[in-house]
Parts: structure tokens; sequence; C-alpha cells
């Protein structure tokens, strides 16, 4: 991956990219400036290059072309063929990283839960035996606590309106959808924190609903999660019913 | 009036249009005259612009100086400011482009371009401007109502959109779905008007292939718009009954699909790009080929990529809904026809280029326009492969890149379209000459800080700016100091941009009222409108309509030594 980074360069420069699949994105933006930049150029040239030719002079006449002669029309058949290739390399280096985003689900290590609502983000982590829905879950308002070199999957919910979780330095983007539960994955490569923006309207809310993601150290990561480990947090003395607990 | 058989129509119009006077309501009111339904279109289109940009203006300020007190609006709440952003863009679309692009001038065009005298429906024709009227108070109406006016995107993605305990406008939100529907039953009226007009009423002699090309792109525009806009009409339905009757056809928590309600509307949505589209590529065509006395390079060809594009539009619609939580595997469906279809745009940029060869080309204002309209179209078209690959998409969807490319898409229809044809057939439509010189004024200082106002928001895009975010100071990463440069810097432009459209207001009223008097032909044009008065009197021909002998085109013919043009109604 190291050396994989170091060739790219748009969007990188804008902003971090702290997922496996981030230099993948980035790179396929790289490659479409390029195949796309290429005609671009040479349209343009053409174009401003003939406005200046062929301005009006005093008697010279235009040409009578129909466009149905084959020495002009070979030019525009000729032009086909680098777009069409252009057309065939982006297609598929599109495919294969989406399916590596979207399709493909590789083993994750550990499972969150992101639940988006009018107008605010709650995450549950699984908290230390790594499961989720047991008692000694972490759960937390609009602030994500993930582990760097972890492949996480996500399960997004949405309690009323579509919202969609998009994290811009992964270059993840999901909506979450009422009544669905959609799954997704993520492996953080860089610790740091950074924002977590809704990125589907929901409401007069929805320029109000920033969260964070804390990327941290495994270390650092097991010790947030000691620290805030809710069986830890009961007095010791006293025994607290799993509900109960959920309801801190 | 006749509005039985085309064939019996013509006398029966003509007999009409020399004994009977007119009172005012009848010429200006409720008019049957196609040239006045279009003026009608024309100036209710102008106005809506004016409110569609005054809402541009009220948040881009508030994006560049947020929590500021906006001259003229006040305070941008969040409420507002989802209120403004929903019906620029809903205003821009359906209450811009459509009535400027297709009603008016379908309705000035199609007659004089074919040689009839008037619409085959003109009672058809006038129902369809007073739907339109009724749609566009419907719009404006809902800022005024209790709750305000619709604030949940011009998508208007359920359940935000079905439910107001949701969306907090209980009023606003079904006025806007109401509108919308209306405005479209306005076209559909309006459209089977060109396609029966185009199709039945053409002056002897005009065969297929002898009709000017933004006649044909009307017409292929009005079959587009025929053959998408019903899903999208059932679906804003069953919205309104979602909204008010209680049903849940787009209410998970009863079994409705709330993406359902995507798929209907860009079944319709994608299309509906081409169909604005196609008559601003039309109106080009007329500008450059007059202009740089060319014929048009491959008539044919230009007609069929416009097909094939508009056949490929209803194959597309899913690129917007890549993340939106449809089955991953259709997005490689979608990647791909989305991407076939840089085939015949590009086909139609590279022929437009390709007419300008060997040109003898004279930089008229319309000129200007119908060549900007060609290279900032490109660009939009450019940008649209970056959102089309759906593994790019996963990162770009709903950023400013998106918001950048389709007005590097709709700009050049909506606005430089209608300038390159508003400045056209000024001539013919007032009888009155443009001042040049305030044009080319008019012209730089709105194409360059349109350049400015989007170029910038393609950099934000691509740093992870998202869109309908009233103020992003609350996102550290998007709060950057060059980024609110940036952001300055578009709404700078923009005030720019909105400053400069009243050198044309300006341009427009002295030039009606005192410009030099425009003879029947200024441009030295082909098309049959050029062989009428200006402007042509009720009926267009009362001296008889033209018989048509050869192909809108025919400029510098070498069969022709004294003239470089050789009108389509002249005799061999």
């Amino acid at each position: 991956m190291a050396s994989q980074r170091q060739e790219i360069m748009i969007l990188n420069s804008l902003l971090p990219a702290a997922s496996t699949y981030a230099g993948d994105i980035d790179r396929l933006f790289d490659v479409i400036t390029l195949l796309v930049g290429i005609p671009f150029l040479v349209a343009s040239f053409l174009f401003f290059s003939f406005i200046a030719r062929f301005r009006k002079k005093e008697g010279v006449p235009s040409l009578y072309i129909t466009g149905t002669e084959h020495r002009y029309m070979k030019w525009i058949h000729r032009a086909h063929v680098p777009i069409l290739t252009f057309d065939v390399i982006i297609v598929v280096m599109a495919v294969n990283v989406w399916y590596d985003v979207k399709q493909d689900l590789p083993e994750s290590q550990t499972t969150i839960r992101v639940i988006a609502q009018q107008w605010a983000w709650s995450f549950e982590h699984p908290g230390p035996d790594n499961v989720l829905d047991t008692a000694d879950d972490i759960r937390t308002v609009n602030e994500l606590h993930v582990a760097k070199d972890t492949l996480y999957h996500f399960k997004l919910l949405s309690k009323d309106v579509l919202h969609n979780f998009s994290v811009p330095v992964f270059r993840l983007k999901q909506d979450a959808i009422p009544g669905r539960v959609i799954t997704g994955w993520f492996e953080p490569t860089l610790t740091g924190e950074h924002d977590i923006q809704c990125a589907e309207i929901c409401g007069v809310g929805h320029g109000l609903m920033p969260a964070r993601i804390h990327i941290e150290s495994a270390a650092q990561h097991a010790a947030w999660v000691d620290a805030n480990n809710p069986m830890a947090l009961v007095d010791q003395g006293e025994s607290a019913s799993p509900t109960e607990l959920a309801a801190r | 009036m006749a509005e039985s058989i085309p064939v019996e129509h013509a006398d029966a119009h003509d007999a009409d249009h020399g004994h009977h006077e007119m009172s005012f309501a009848e010429k200006y009111i409720i008019p049957l005259d196609h040239k006045m339904i279009a003026m009608q279109y024309m100036f209710t289109g102008m106005f809506m612009a004016i409110v569609g940009g005054f809402m541009a203006y009220a948040f881009r300020m508030q994006l560049a100086f947020p929590g500021m007190d906006v001259p003229g609006w006040g305070q941008v709440t969040p409420a507002d400011y989802n209120a403004l952003v929903t019906n620029h863009g809903t205003i821009m679309i359906f209450w811009v482009a459509m009535p400027v692009l297709i009603a008016a001038f379908g309705n000035y065009l199609i007659p004089l371009m074919i040689g009839a005298d008037d619409m085959v429906f003109p009672k058809i024709n006038r129902l369809s401007y007073q739907i339109f009227l009724l749609s566009a108070i419907i719009i404006l109406a809902a800022f005024f109502v209790e709750g305000g006016a619709f604030g949940g995107a011009w998508t208007a993605y359920p359940p935000l959109s079905a439910k107001a305990e949701y969306n907090l406008t209980p009023l606003g939100s079904s006025l806007w779905i109401i509108a919308v529907a209306l405005e479209f039953i306005a076209f559909l009226l309006g459209g089977i008007n060109f396609i029966t007009t185009t199709m039945n009423a053409r002056a002897p002699g005009m065969k297929m292939w002898d009709i000017p090309m933004v006649v044909w792109m009307i017409v292929i525009a009005s079959i587009l718009f025929m053959a998408s806009v019903g899903p999208l009409l059932a679906g804003g339905i069953m919205l309104l009954f979602d909204q008010q009757l209680g049903t849940a056809f787009f209410d998970p928590d009863r079994g409705g699909d709330p993406i359902l309600w995507q798929h209907l509307f860009w079944f319709f949505g994608h299309p509906e790009v081409y169909v604005v589209l196609l008559p601003a590529v039309g109106i080009t065509a007329e500008c450059i080929t007059v202009f740089s006395r060319k014929k048009l390079f491959g008539y044919k060809t230009v007609l069929y990529t416009a097909i094939g594009t508009g056949v490929l539009s209803f194959t597309v619609w899913a690129h917007h809904q890549f993340i939106a939580g449809i089955d991953p595997r259709m997005a490689n469906v979608f990647t791909v026809t989305t991407l076939l279809i840089s085939v015949p745009i590009a086909e139609m940029m590279f022929v437009y280029i390709a007419t300008l060869y060997g040109g003898s080309i004279t930089l008229t204002t319309p000129m200007l326009w119908g060549l900007a309209f060609i290279f900032e179209f490109l660009i939009g078209g450019i940008t649209g492969i970056f959102l089309g690959a759906s593994g790019n998409d996963i990162y770009m969807h709903d950023t400013y890149f998106v918001l950048a490319h389709f007005h590097y898409t709709f700009y050049p229809i909506a606005i430089i379209g209608t300038y390159a044809g508003f400045t056209f057939w000024f001539p013919k439509m007032f009888g009155r000459m443009m001042n040049d010189s305030l044009g080319k004024l008019h012209f730089w200082l709105t194409i360059i800080p349109f350049n400015v106002i989007f170029l910038p928001l393609f950099v934000l895009g691509a740093a992870g700016q998202h869109r309908r975010i009233y103020d992003f100071t609350n996102y550290p990463e998007l709060a950057k100091p060059w980024m609110q440069d940036l952001r300055v810097l578009a709404t700078t432009a923009l005030l720019v941009m909105l400053g400069a459209q009243l050198i044309f207001f300006y341009n427009v009223i002295t030039s009606w009222l005192s410009g030099p008097k425009a003879p029947k032909n200024p441009w030295n044009s082909n098309t049959l409108e050029w062989t009428a008065d200006s402007p042509p009197p009720h009926g267009n021909w009362p001296e008889g309509l033209p018989t048509v002998y050869r192909g809108p085109y025919e400029y510098g013919h070498p069969d022709r030594k004294d003239s470089d043009f050789w009108p389509q109604n002249e005799p061999a």
C-alpha cells in the first residue's frame, strides 16, 4: 500500500486517505482525470483553433461540407476508438473498486452498529468481549471510536428518515434507510480524528449533525474501551441487569 | 378557432386572422396566437429565473458569511436554507429551463420554422400556459403558508417528504408536489402540440430532413418527456396521498418502500436532463451554422445522436442511487450504461466543433453564446464520467463535485442556451436589433463569473464537502480557511454575475423601445421564420404560406455564385 500511495496526488492532497480502499478510490480518480483530461484538451484545442483560424475574411468563402464525406467523417469515427477504450478502462477500474468496497464483505474482526436519527448519530461499540448486544456494549453519541488496522463491519440503521453515513477520510458513504439494516465494512489505516458527515438531506437539522471518528492505535483503543466499559463503571457492590445497564 | 384536423385548420385560421379585431385581453391575457403564448412563457420563465437567482444569492451569502443578515432576506435559518436550496433547484429546472427552452422557443419557433400559421391545437396551447401559470403561483405561495416552503431537496426523498413530523412543512410539502404535478400536466399538453404540429402542419415541400434542427430537438425532447413523466406523475400522486391521506406507499413502518420513490423520480429525472438539453443543442445548431456560414456537419448524425442519447437516458437512472441501498450488483450495470452515453454525446460535440471547420465565423453576441454553450457543456459532460464510475461515486456522491458537474450542464442549457436563442431571435420577436456591444459586455460579465463560481466548487467537492449543509463551520474538516476563501470567491462571482444581468434587461428594454428597426432577415439565414415580417403578424404569413425547396443549412453552396446562403423557400 505504501508504494501505491505515493503515486496518488489529487484527492490525497486535499484530504488524507485513511482506509484500506481509500487509496484505490484516489487512484481511480486520478486515472479518470487523466483519461477525460486528454480528450477534453484535444477537443478544446480544436475548438479554439477553429474559431481563431476560420474568422470571416473578405473574399474567402466558407467550405461546403455536408458531413457525409468519408474524408471528413473518418475523423469523427476515429475519435471514438480512444473514447471507447478509455470508457472500458474506467468501467473496469470502477467496477473493481466498487466490488471491493460494496459487494465483497471480508471477514470482520469486530462489528459496530451505527444508528442515524434526526439529528444525531448513535454508535454501539461491542466493548471488551467484542460481541454486540451484550451488557458491556459501549454506546456513544456523535463519537465513534475505532482501532487502526482492524477490519470493521458496520450495521447501519435509521430511526426516521434517510440519512447517509459518510466518512470522507475513508472515502466511504452509505445511505441509512429506515426499516433496513445495511452492512458494510472499513479498515482504518491512519490514526487521527476526523469528520463524519450526514450526506443525505434529513430535515431542518441536516447541517447540524456532525460527528467525529477517533481512529486510535490498538493500545489506545483498548485503553478507551477499558475506561468506558459500562460493567466497570457499575459500582462493584451492586448488581445491575443488562437492561438497566443499556439504559445508561 | 380551428383546433380541428390540420388539413382544415389552415383555411379556417386564415379567415379568422383577416376579419376579427381582437380585444386587449384576447391579444395579451388569453391569447391563442402561438407567438403571444411563447412570450407569456418566456417572461414568466424569466421572472422565475429572477426568483431562483435571488434564492441562490440568499443561500450563497449564508455559505460565504455564515450567520450574516443577508440584505433583502435577513438571517438565513436552517429551515430557510433548506427551503431556499430546494426551491432554487425545483424552480430553475421546472419553472425556468422547461418553460423557456421548450415552451417559449417551441411555441415561437415551431410554426414559424416549419411554415405554419399557428399550432394545430391553439386552445390546448393556451390551456397549457394557464396550468403552468397556476403551478408557478402555487410553488411561490408555499413560502407564505404556515410552516413555510418545502425543504427536503428538489429530489424530495421520502420518508422526509412524506411525513410532516419529519419535514415540519405540512402545507409546503404538499403545495410543492401539487405544483410539480401541475407543471408536468402543462408540459404534456404543450408536447402534444409540438409533436402534432411538426408532423402534420409543415409547409408544402418540407420533408423530414428539411426540418431545422431546433424543431427536431424540441420534438424529440417532448417525446422523451412524455415517455418518462408518467412514473413520476404517479409517484407524485402516491406521495401526496402519503402526505395527506395517510397511505403508506413510501412508509417502511407500514410495508412501504422509500427507495421506490427514488426509482420513479430518477426514471424521469435523468431523461429530464436531455429534455432540456436537446432544445439548447438545437438553438446552438442554428447559431453556429448561421454565423460560420456553414452547413451543419452531418445533419442526420446530430439527429441520430440526439435520439441515441435520448433512448440511452432511459437506462441510466440508478446512477443517482449507487449508494442509496439498492442491490450493489446493479451499480455495475448502470456504470456501463452511463459511460456508454459518452459515445453519442462525444459524437455530438465533435460534429459541432467540426461544423466550425472551414467556416467564415463572425463573433456576434448570439454566436458567442452558442460557442460558450459547446465549451461549457463539454466540461459538464466530462465531469459526469467521474460520477458515473461507481467506484469513484462512493466518494463523490452528494458532494459539491456533483453540484458543480450538474451546474456545468444545466447552466449552459438553461442560461447560455436561452441567451443564445433570445439574442438570435430577438430581431424577429420584437422587430428591433439589440445593441451588440452591450450584448458582448453582458456575455463576458456572465460567462467569466459563471466559471469562477463553479470551478472552485469542484475542488471543494473533491475535498469532501457535502451538499445542503447550511453552515460548514460545524465541521472541522470543512472549516479550513482556504475552503472558506473559495466559498467567498464563489459568492462574490455570483454577485457580479447577478449584477451583470441588469445589463441584459437594460439592453432588452432600450432595444425594444428604440433599437434600430430589424429587417426581415438580419442574419442572412435560410430558415423560414426569416421570410416573415419582423415581428410576424398574427397568422405569420398573411400573403400565404411559404413553399420549401431545400434543407435549412445550405450556406456557402458551390452552385450559388452571388450569395453565401440559400433560403429554404427560394425556388431553384
